[in-house]
């Protein structure tokens, strides 16, 4: 099991991550304990799952927009967003996506290529869980979301950009 | 000067915490050469061909002296004791030792420097006009939009992992100095019937292997939604520009690929959810900008001065120099002088250590404190009384920066090339020189009249060949280095209303040892053809075209034997 981050503690992670067989077949879903689902498997067959809200979770790949389950955010307890290289950023715009315009409110995981020094700007765009890569150290990860004291733009966890902030606080 | 507040500093001061960190674990083993690389990339530490290149954000431009002298210091302490001048509006440092660069960027944090972003797949340094603030057709100063963008591209957390590295330019004056055509983003400043200010946004320009002018995507954008019209361009690029391939990853391949039109679309649907959004801008937030650059306070000074008069009509030298390097000010009685760092023999861009001192000394006498880099890897006192150009011309001849060549051939614009840059396919460096002993003839140098020449050691482009009247790139061929020549380009307007341009391939490229003569033979064809000497070089290529200067160049044999031609010259 991938340690987990979560709220910027290593916590214990009972969700099972399905994926895609070898030849992209679509994963069968195990009779009990909780999974997160591809979205394609979730979009086929959603109303295989229970409505009950906190029992399913989903995952969206780089390329896939939040916009598909933009009206049904509030069905996922998580949603997770795949990064298939570290260097690769479009899971931040997703993030943003889900929580600033869909409203997701539940877990929103980072999974793939997770590495300690990109938590910070993961974190800033609304990730609150991280499925560290196997080889990463967790507990030195703890250290990196305070590498920053502030930051000049709109983020989820800084919804008002600085210049604003400084203007409310009368700094010239 | 943008003086920082405490956050400024504190957001750079804990850049360079963490750049030591990832250093330290990547010397302990502990980050891998690919991971390490992005990082490393993005505080502008490259590994080079014979090592490190440190490449230091200079934002738009601007340095005060106390920033030179500490880069004086750092290439003094850290490096070989010359940095270079690039035609980003930076300065490289291309011996710096990698366990050092943390110490090295401690230091420029001391003086409000850093070397933030100045490589990987995210936002530039952002360039602008290097006659900003003093220019007589200004439309706005462009330094306060710059420092705005500036601030909101620096750690932008949604934005920091594009597909690839991201330019955006400011033009705040009506003649374009700042080449936003060929940018990611290009924004010139414009007002409206009603006096308010806007931007007009171009988009999707480039150079690079694959040159594109930008697409006007809005003609007046209101200054407020300046921030959230960016954010809502970049959103659409980071979540669908190509990933796949490095070379089609710019933004200029999204908008070819999806088209103009459809591009536009996809950013007013995006924008239409940020607009008015907090990251509105507000008339205070300018002002607060504004107010934290210090600005010169000029004297009330007559329009001419009869001193510079006076010498202007007894020294010839001094009146050639100023006829070139000598820019007119908004404010009575000042001028704007270019030193030039196009000396034959020297490579283009590059300064000493003691020359940055001494040059820090001539700006606090003479220029207010304060100095400019320009895109053409020039210094420039932007402030100067028109009473000190004499006394000042003089005390920078000394230093050999009043070379009168400002844009004439000689100053050419040129990458580091294969002498230090590994990216590179030929050298660039010796053909500049060359080409500069060539032409070494000031008469017949102000004949020619004014032509940029700039030249490339590879495709990606640094020294903006295909934005020069001439540009020469060097490229590689079973493991040989040829030049292609292109002419007809330019960097900004050509003319009033006539928007810049590429320039075009003339042919099949030539040994290094030719091109002083393929210049010459360039150059004679369009002194043969031109009107008058009113009628620029550029001029002439767009009237008449590629094809008579191809003759020109290549007689009508075949094609081939440049080449021939070539292999004997090198053989």
């Amino acid at each position: 099991m991938a340690t987990l981050i979560k709220d910027r503690r290593i916590a214990a992670d009972n969700w099972r991550l399905l994926k895609r067989g070898p030849a992209g077949e679509l994963p069968e879903v195990p009779e009990s304990g909780d999974v997160i689902v591809p979205l394609a498997l979730w979009l086929s067959r959603r109303e295989d799952f229970p409505a009950h809200p906190k029992k399913i979770g989903v995952w969206l790949d780089a390329n896939e927009g939040p916009e598909a389950i933009a009206g049904e955010v509030e069905r996922f307890a998580v949603i997770a967003v795949n990064f298939p290289k570290f260097g690769d950023g479009r899971g931040y715009s997703i993030a943003r996506l889900l929580r600033e315009r869909y409203r997701f409110k539940g877990e929103l995981r980072a999974i793939g290529d997770v590495l300690h020094d990109h938590l910070y700007f993961m974190e800033q765009c609304g990730f609150d869980a991280f499925a560290l890569r196997d080889d990463q150290d967790p507990q030195a990860a703890l250290s990196v979301f305070g590498t920053f004291s502030d930051g000049y733009q709109t983020s989820v966890l800084r919804p008002t950009p600085l210049f604003r902030r400084r203007l409310a606080a009368g700094k010239p | 000067m943008y003086l920082y507040d405490e956050i400024d500093q504190k957001l750079v001061d804990e850049r360079v915490a963490q750049f030591r960190d990832q250093t330290r674990r990547f010397l302990a083993g502990r980050l891998s050469e690919d991971e390490f690389r992005a990082l490393r990339l993005r505080n502008g530490l490259y590994i080079q061909r014979y090592a490190p290149m440190l490449r230091i954000a200079i934002p738009y431009g601007l340095l005060s002296t106390r920033q030179l002298r500490k880069l004086a210091h750092i290439a003094r302490t850290y490096d070989r004791g010359y940095g270079h001048f690039s035609t980003r509006q930076n300065l490289q440092l291309n011996w710096p030792k990698l366990e050092e660069t943390p110490d090295i960027l401690a230091e420029l944090a001391t003086v409000q420097m850093h070397a933030i972003q100045t490589s990987g797949n995210s936002f530039r340094n952002i360039t602008t006009d290097h006659f900003a603030g003093v220019a007589q057709d200004e439309i706005v100063d462009s330094f306060a939009w710059c420092e705005v963008i500036r601030q909101w591209s620096t750690f932008h957390p949604e934005f920091s992992y594009l597909p690839r590295k991201f330019k955006i330019a400011v033009n705040g004056a009506r003649s374009d100095r700042a080449a936003v055509a060929v940018h990611d983003i290009g924004l010139h400043a414009v007002k409206d019937a009603k006096g308010e200010i806007g931007f007009k946004v171009l988009v999707g320009g480039g150079l690079g292997r694959t040159p594109m002018i930008g697409f006007v995507i809005r003609e007046f954008l209101p200054w407020p939604h300046l921030l959230t019209y960016i954010e809502a361009i970049l959103r659409v690029y980071n979540r669908y520009g190509r990933r796949d391939n490095i070379h089609k990853a710019r933004i200029k391949i999204l908008v070819k690929e999806r088209g103009p039109e459809k591009f536009r679309e996809e950013v007013e649907a995006e924008w239409a959810h940020l607009k008015d959004g907090p990251s509105t801008l507000v008339a205070e937030e300018i002002a607060r900008i504004e107010s934290r650059f210090t600005r010169p306070s000029y004297a009330k000074l007559p329009a001419t001065d009869p001193g510079l008069e006076a010498a202007l009509g007894s020294d010839r030298a001094f009146a050639t120099w100023h006829a070139r390097n000598v820019f007119p000010h908004k404010k009575p009685g000042y001028a704007a002088v270019t030193l030039s760092l196009k000396k034959t023999g020297i490579p283009p861009g590059d300064v000493t250590a003691d020359q940055m001192d001494r040059i820090a000394d001539l700006a606090d006498r003479y220029s207010f404190g304060e100095l400019r880099v320009s895109h053409e890897q020039n210094l420039i006192f932007v402030d100067v009384r028109q009473s000190d150009l004499h006394t000042l011309w003089r005390e920078i001849k000394a230093l050999g920066f009043a070379t009168p060549n400002l844009g004439l051939l000689t100053n050419i614009i040129c990458c580091p090339g294969g002498d230090f840059c590994s990216l590179a396919n030929a050298k660039s460096i010796p053909v500049a020189e060359a080409i500069q002993q060539r032409f070494d003839d000031l008469d017949y140098l102000h004949d020619i009249g004014e032509l940029d020449l700039n030249i490339s050691g590879c495709m990606n482009a640094c020294g903006h060949h295909h934005v020069g009247h001439i540009g020469i790139l060097g490229v590689d061929k079973n493991g040989e280095e040829w030049y292609q020549i292109q002419i007809g380009g330019n960097q900004g307007e050509i003319r009033p209303g006539v928007t810049a341009s590429l320039g075009k391939v003339i042919g099949p490229s030539f040994a290094r040892a030719e091109m002083p003569d393929v210049i010459e033979r360039l150059i004679d064809c369009y002194l043969a053809r031109r009107d008058s000497d009113a009628e620029r070089f550029i001029d002439v290529v767009h009237r008449i075209g590629v094809e008579p200067f191809k003759e020109f160049v290549y007689g009508n044999s075949d094609k081939r034997s440049a080449h021939r031609r070539g292999q004997l010259a090198t053989a």
